[in-house]
């Protein structure tokens, strides 16, 4: 199994406070790897090391065996790794066509053209149409992104960082503030898009115990920025100190924030 | 409503064609300083309204046009206007880079007063060096020649509201579609959806700071263009075209008929200029009457003249 993409004794720090510590992941192809861990234990720092929008203090990031600490979004866009968010991050005026068109236009390098009319470039439009349809879209094309339900906003946003083609894709929360009902259509449409579009890793920031339990291939538990445990699910759910240490630490801040 | 907006085009060009032998010599040439604002109001609202990026220093390369003219034609006996335009275009592309590589760094009301503040910059070298620039008085401007012809038979006037009227109409109507086609293409779509949404366009893969800076210099371009004209229309070039209060106005222009609409800012140029010289003409307080117009649209109607159209026609044909 050779890793798509792997951090080697990560660490990051802002000023004297330690976000990561000597964080060595490896991401592999076919896999999905769920990041999980309290709040404050370091999660978001390490979606922003892996998404190249963060330099870590110590240690390499490696996409593909490239250095990419750093590189900034559109670099890492470009490479391959795509990034669907926590809080919904869509073009509020821009239809779910234009949207899509969006990455589209960068992922077959048309950014620069100035006179073509992007409404009538069939290849951009046909692109446009099947990202759609595979996440159920294709009969919002027109619509604008701000009149869109909550669950829609979210497939759009996925739809999006898919168009772009990419080898790896990092859903961050990507059904927080969902009904449970619409949690698991998203992530079946995720993840069975990604299987159809050759995508070769997913890696999943999650809260949501159950969503981690079902779809991941590998877990990895972070707290005070370390890493606690990096296993398969069978044997993560089955190691009660883990589950103590990370679900029920979680659970008891879900239970305070209620 | 596309077939509606298409006939609404061709029936304002058409008008505006025939403008000449309807109204009287002195009302053309108020209409010329209206499609020369026009013409730069294309180019700021590149900037403004589709990448949502404010500047409070336009007129910059709105006096860089007409300085460029004025040296061009007066310093180095270049007639061309064709020469003229891509020359002044070109100087004012130069003065637009270094201000924009510092300032598409920034945002909202920073990038606003960064601009602001170059523009201010400029005044003051324009005032200052005399030597340069003529200080206070500026330079004269030459008239031109059009496609290689001089007109030498006709007095000034007429030239202005003849031959050089037509060329610049003919010159919104070119940049107008130019423009048309930038906003409609592949790099408008993503000037957009920076503006939208930095962050997310940036992870789609935009180059927000590169395509930032394109726009700029695009908008510098066109404001040039106006202000040769400007200039050529009032034989002279001077500091005041690059007082920030100048600035203002594009951005009065461009709020009165509506940023959001394509052809917002052209319904604006037309509209402001006739206002401005109707007040001017009946009271001394013309610009308090102006103020007073710029809050009721911001107020009552914030997409402008033109959303204010839309929005009638929309109720008429439900009706």
């Amino acid at each position: 199994m050779s890793a798509i993409l792997e951090t080697v004794g990560v660490g990051r720090k802002y000023g004297d406070f330690v976000a990561l510590e000597d964080v060595s992941l490896s991401i592999a192809e076919g896999e999905l790897v769920s990041i999980v861990g309290p709040n404050g234990a370091g999660k978001t720092t390490l979606v922003n090391v892996l998404t190249g929008l963060l330099k870590p203090t110590a240690g390499v990031v490696r996409f593909r065996g490239e250095d990419i600490a750093g590189i900034g979004p559109v670099m890492l866009a470009r490479r391959g790794m795509a990034r669907a968010f926590q809080l919904v991050h869509i073009f509020p005026a821009m239809s779910v066509g234009q949207t899509i068109a969006v990455a589209v236009i960068s992922q077959e390098w048309k950014g620069l053209s100035f006179f073509r009319d992007v409404s009538r470039d069939e290849s951009v439009r046909a692109r446009v149409h099947e990202v759609a349809s595979i996440f159920g879209l294709e009969k919002k094309l027109e619509t604008e992104a701000r009149h869109l339900s909550q669950g829609e906003k979210k497939l759009l946003d996925i739809a999006s960082a898919f168009a772009l083609k990419p080898e790896v894709i990092l859903l961050d929360e990507p059904t927080s503030g969902v009904s449970s009902a619409d949690k698991h259509g998203i992530m079946r449409n995720v993840v069975d898009a990604s299987k159809k579009a050759g995508v070769k890793a997913i890696i999943l920031v999650e809260h949501d115990m159950d969503l981690v339990a079902e779809y991941s291939t590998r877990i990895v538990a972070l707290t005070a920025g370390r890493v606690l445990a990096d296993r398969p699910p069978k044997e993560f759910f089955g190691d009660p100190e883990i589950v103590a240490a990370i679900v029920g630490r979680m659970v008891g801040r879900l239970a305070k924030e209620a | 409503m596309r077939t509606a907006v298409g006939v609404l085009v061709l029936a304002s060009l058409a008008a505006l064609f025939a403008l000449p032998s309807v109204l009287s010599a002195y009302y053309i040439t108020l209409v010329l300083p209206a499609v020369a604002y026009a013409i730069a109001l294309l180019g700021f609202n590149l900037l403004f309204g589709y990448t949502g990026l404010l500047s409070f220093g336009h007129a910059l390369y709105v006096a860089v046009g007409a300085y460029g003219a004025a040296v061009l034609s007066s310093k180095l006996g270049i007639k061309s206007f064709e020469l003229v335009l891509l020359l002044s275009g070109a100087a004012a592309v130069a003065a637009a880079i270094p201000v924009a590589l510092l300032s598409v760094r920034y945002e909202k009301i920073f990038f606003g007063i960064l601009t602001l503040a170059f523009g201010m910059l400029f005044h003051s070298f324009l005032f200052k060096f005399y030597d340069i620039t003529g200080g206070d008085t500026g330079i004269r401007v030459l008239r031109p020649s059009l496609f290689g012809n001089e007109f030498k038979d006709l007095d000034k006037t007429a030239f202005l509201v003849g031959p050089f009227y037509y060329y610049c109409v003919g010159l919104l109507a070119v940049l107008g579609f130019v423009m048309w086609r930038i906003v409609h293409s592949p790099f408008g779509l993503h000037l957009v959806a920076s503006r939208e949404n930095r962050r997310k366009s940036e992870y789609l893969g935009v180059r927000v700071r590169f395509f930032r800076l394109i726009a700029f210099s695009i908008s510098a371009f066109y404001c040039a263009v106006g202000g040769a004209i400007l200039a050529i229309n009032t034989g002279q070039a001077d500091p005041e075209l690059a007082y920030w209060t100048h600035s203002g106005e594009l951005v009065f222009m461009a709020v009165l008929g509506g940023f959001a609409n394509f052809f917002g800012p052209l319904v604006g140029a037309f509209t402001f200029i006739f206002l401005k010289s109707e007040l001017m003409g009946i009271t001394q307080f013309w610009r308090f009457w102006l103020g007073l117009t710029l809050i009721v649209i911001v107020v009552l109607f914030p997409r402008g003249l033109v959303g204010l159209g839309q929005d009638l026609w929309t109720r008429l044909h439900r009706q």
